[in-house]
């Protein structure tokens, strides 16, 4: 059999990826929540926002293991699979990556310990600084890894001697044009997917008539962050897209399915680009809509893909759906979580009985938003692994396709088996609820009022039973 | 400085991997021995011995994976091709072993997490100890560019070294459980170590006489003269260590097998370093000829003296903070 190991190198590498970006994007958002929560504990001293905080930190810890070792298998990978990238950008590439290691990896992994095992060993303030310590890490891993991505889309702050990069400003590569958009994106996307997640567990448990008053806190916070952070997602989007279009232009081509420069792009709601005759079929558009959404003119003019030579071109059909299905649920998020507010602004949410049922089905969206937008920034990316530097084709390892062909065969298997596990744990502590191991764990508290009168009975005859 | 840089760098991923082997060495070590312990409640009280520290333990692999990329991107480029199979194969087996912790805590069944955790930490050792073999016996190098076949690791004596990685773990693990623990699961792990000590002592043997009998330019290391004057005491040592260790074991002791298994580790390290350097791809490309630019080692360099010490600081906070011993039925969240 014939096995193209470049094709096989990009499929293994998207695969695992893609499996591991699932993680992150939930646990800096989590992350950020647990610490939210645990200052609301010491600063109220209520109890239910610890239980709630305590619940969530069992999710968090399956999710952050599933992250970590799928995030070790990648630092390999540049290796195993794209050895000819580590030579010809590594001068660059690799600090930032050791510096996501030394400044963020070690201190989520320590701390997470403390806010797994430490709550009756530490003070709560400790405690909570935990949690907080192990947000601020999450940012910092993803200020860093953002910083290295962004480094191969927009490469500046460095020169080439014989094809290879030498590092010259770490300052212009660190905060080179596309990263501080890509990153406040990212960042954006990670809370807002975390939002979608509460607000999900939330709507469950007021629709079951379980957990009530946990249930009522998580959904008025997530929609109190959601609200806000959809629109700006809007906002930030588009800052980004017209980051792009200065310096990736035929990427925003692609998006746009836009072939023509020399006529105003018109906004394909649905089309078909055909790559060979570079034109669109069955296209239902906005006229000129992408001009002035990336122009802001009604006859502004941007690069169409017919601008540069096919082989120049990124997969059209794969960056222009993704793009759409990132947009589609963009916009409904700003809609659900619009619509929350309004309802709890008229005092129905808790009641409003349909829009709880879609938003407890609603769980994942986030997370599929954040993988169309990856996968549109990455394939948009191609025929390079690194803008104007490096191919991802003369990027692979002398590693044979059928090597790798079997490896991804195990990979597959290994994390389908892995995730299937994942969600079905998940699920399973959010059927526990938040009260519900904590009961079994302290014996403090009482499962149920029958329970409590064994309990009061047993006081009652001098505590032998 | 361009000549320092890269040595500087040497020793610094050399402490990231003997860190790693250490730390992550007994939490992987609990993994092999698992299969071993009679109870659930056994086996609880033997994960819960690590699961505060298992996850900072592995990030000393993505330092030394990561480390290798930023100060040595060629040799990266070059040893992750040439053992690209046992590479996967260990990162596959720590998937299984990592998600095991937490999903041992949620689940009501535990026998397929137990053979998951078991079996994972056994083939990762196993892995690791190959990938050691597999550098040691060489990697065919042509144009900076790994140019061997996809099963060029694949011999006895990458075998014989994925074996004595194995037992090594398990003997740090058995050492471990011994001071961390009491009861039934310390007692057995008393004589454990007894059985691995020996079996470690053997594999040792093995492969300080196999290298220097299969490759020339490690016999010459060690037995040419003057060398042999001043490397002589490293065996002695070893030797006396063992024997020591083995004697802390028989009379009971806690912590002193532990350090002293550490030891033992250390100074297989140390003659790895003293038969192998300057080639971090033996035996063709030394730490001079992978080096990143210096721009780059000196721009991580700086970090890493700052960000260094702190990240020690906390992990010394952490095993502080779960110091003492873990007793049968603690609860685990």
């Amino acid at each position: 059999m014939d096995f193209d190991p470049v094709l096989l190198a990009r499929l293994q590498f998207a695969f695992t990826i893609i499996f591991h970006i699932i993680f992150p994007s939930f646990t800096i958002g989590l992350s950020a929540y647990l610490a939210t929560l645990g200052c609301m504990w010491l600063r109220s001293g209520n109890d239910r926002y610890q239980h709630i905080m305590r619940f969530w930190t069992r999710i968090f810890a399956v999710s952050f293991a599933m992250g970590v070792v799928s995030g070790i298998v990648l630092s390999y990978q540049f290796g195993t699979n794209w050895s000819r990238f580590s030579v010809m950008v590594g001068n660059v590439v690799g600090p930032l990556i050791g510096y996501e290691v030394l400044s963020a990896f070690f201190l989520e992994a320590t701390f997470l310990g403390v806010l797994l095992f430490g709550f009756n060993r530490v003070p709560p303030w400790l405690y909570v600084l935990s949690a907080a310590v192990v947000a601020v890490g999450t940012a910092i891993s993803a200020f860093w890894i953002l910083s290295a991505n962004s480094w191969m889309q927009t490469p500046t702050g460095h020169e080439l001697r014989g094809g290879v990069a030498h590092p010259v400003d770490w300052l212009t590569i660190v905060f080179n044009p596309s990263f501080p958009y890509r990153f406040a994106h990212m960042l954006n996307a990670a809370y807002l997917t975390t939002g979608f997640v509460v607000l999900a567990v939330g709507a469950r448990y007021l629709l079951a008539g379980r957990h009530i008053e946990e249930g009522r806190t998580m959904l008025r916070m997530a929609i109190g962050l959601t609200a806000i952070l959809a629109p700006l997602q809007l906002f930030l989007g588009d800052q980004h897209g017209l980051n792009t279009l200065r310096y990736q232009p035929i990427k925003v081509a692609a998006m746009e399915a836009h072939w023509d420069g020399s006529k105003p792009g018109d906004f394909h709601i649905f089309a078909w680009p055909d790559e060979q005759a570079g034109v669109n079929r069955f296209a239902i558009s906005i006229p000129h809509g992408s001009s002035l959404v990336l122009t802001h003119h009604l006859n502004g003019l941007f690069p169409g893909l017919n601008s540069v030579p096919a082989s120049d071109r990124p997969p059209v059909k794969i960056v222009f759906f993704a793009f759409r299905i990132m947009l589609a649920v963009g916009f409904f998020m700003i809609a659900a979580a619009l619509f929350g507010a309004f309802l709890w602004w008229r005092g129905t949410l808790f009641e409003t009985r349909w829009y709880l049922r879609v938003m407890a089905h609603s769980w994942w969206i986030g997370f599929v938003a954040v993988i169309a937008g990856w996968i549109v920034t990455e394939s948009g990316r191609q025929p390079w692994l690194v803008q104007g530097i490096l191919r991802t084709a003369d990027a692979t390892s002398p590693v044979p396709g059928a090597t790798i062909a079997g490896t991804l065969a195990l990979f597959i298997i290994a994390y389908g088996v892995v995730f299937s596990f994942g969600i079905y744990y998940i699920n399973r502590l959010i059927v526990q609820g938040p009260t519900g191991p904590a009961a079994e764990e302290t014996g403090k508290f009482s499962a149920s009022p029958i329970s409590a009168a064994h309990d009061a009975g047993r006081t009652a005859v001098g505590g032998t039973y | 400085m361009e000549w320092y840089l890269p040595v500087i760098w040497a020793a610094l991923i050399g402490t990231a991997v003997v860190m790693y082997v250490i730390l992550d060495g007994f939490d992987l070590g609990i993994g092999i021995l698992f299969p071993f312990a009679r109870y659930e409640n056994e086996r609880d009280q033997m994960m819960r011995t690590v699961a505060p520290f298992w996850d900072g333990n592995e990030t000393w692999l993505v330092l030394g994976g990561g480390g290798l990329l930023v100060a040595f991107p060629k040799a990266y480029a070059v040893i992750m091709p040439a053992l690209y199979l046992p590479v996967i194969v260990m990162l596959l087996a720590l998937v299984f072993r990592g998600v095991a912790f937490e999903f041992r805590t949620v689940s009501r069944s535990k026998t397929w997490l137990n053979v998951a955790f078991a079996v994972g930490s056994t083939v990762a050792a196993f892995a690791q100890g190959v990938i050691l073999g597999g550098l040691i016996q060489g990697i065919a190098v042509r144009d900076g560019a790994f140019s061997g076949g996809v099963f060029d690791w694949a011999t006895p004596f990458a075998v014989l070294c994925g074996l004595s990685l194995v037992a090594g773990y398990a003997l740090l693990g058995a050492t471990w459980l011994r001071m961390k623990t009491e009861g039934a699961v310390a007692e057995r792990a008393r004589g454990q170590a007894k059985i691995l000590l020996l079996t470690v002592l053997v594999f040792m043997a093995a492969v300080s006489l196999w290298t220097p009998l299969t490759q020339p330019r490690i016999a010459e290391r060690w037995f040419s003269l003057p060398n042999f004057y001043f490397l002589w005491p490293v065996p002695l040592v070893t030797a006396l260590i063992a024997y020591y260790a083995w004697r802390w074991i028989e009379a009971g002791r806690e912590v002193p097998p532990f350090l002293a298994t550490i030891a033992l580790f250390l100074l297989g390290f140390l003659g790895l370093v003293i038969s192998n350097f300057p080639y971090l791809v033996p035996p063709s490309l030394t730490v001079w000829e992978t080096a990143a630019a210096p721009a780059s080692q000196i721009f991580m360099l700086l970090g890493t003296l700052f960000l260094l010490p702190i990240i020690l600081g906390y992990i010394g906070f952490i095993y502080w903070l779960f110091r003492g011993k873990v007793r049968e039925g603690e609860s685990y969240h």
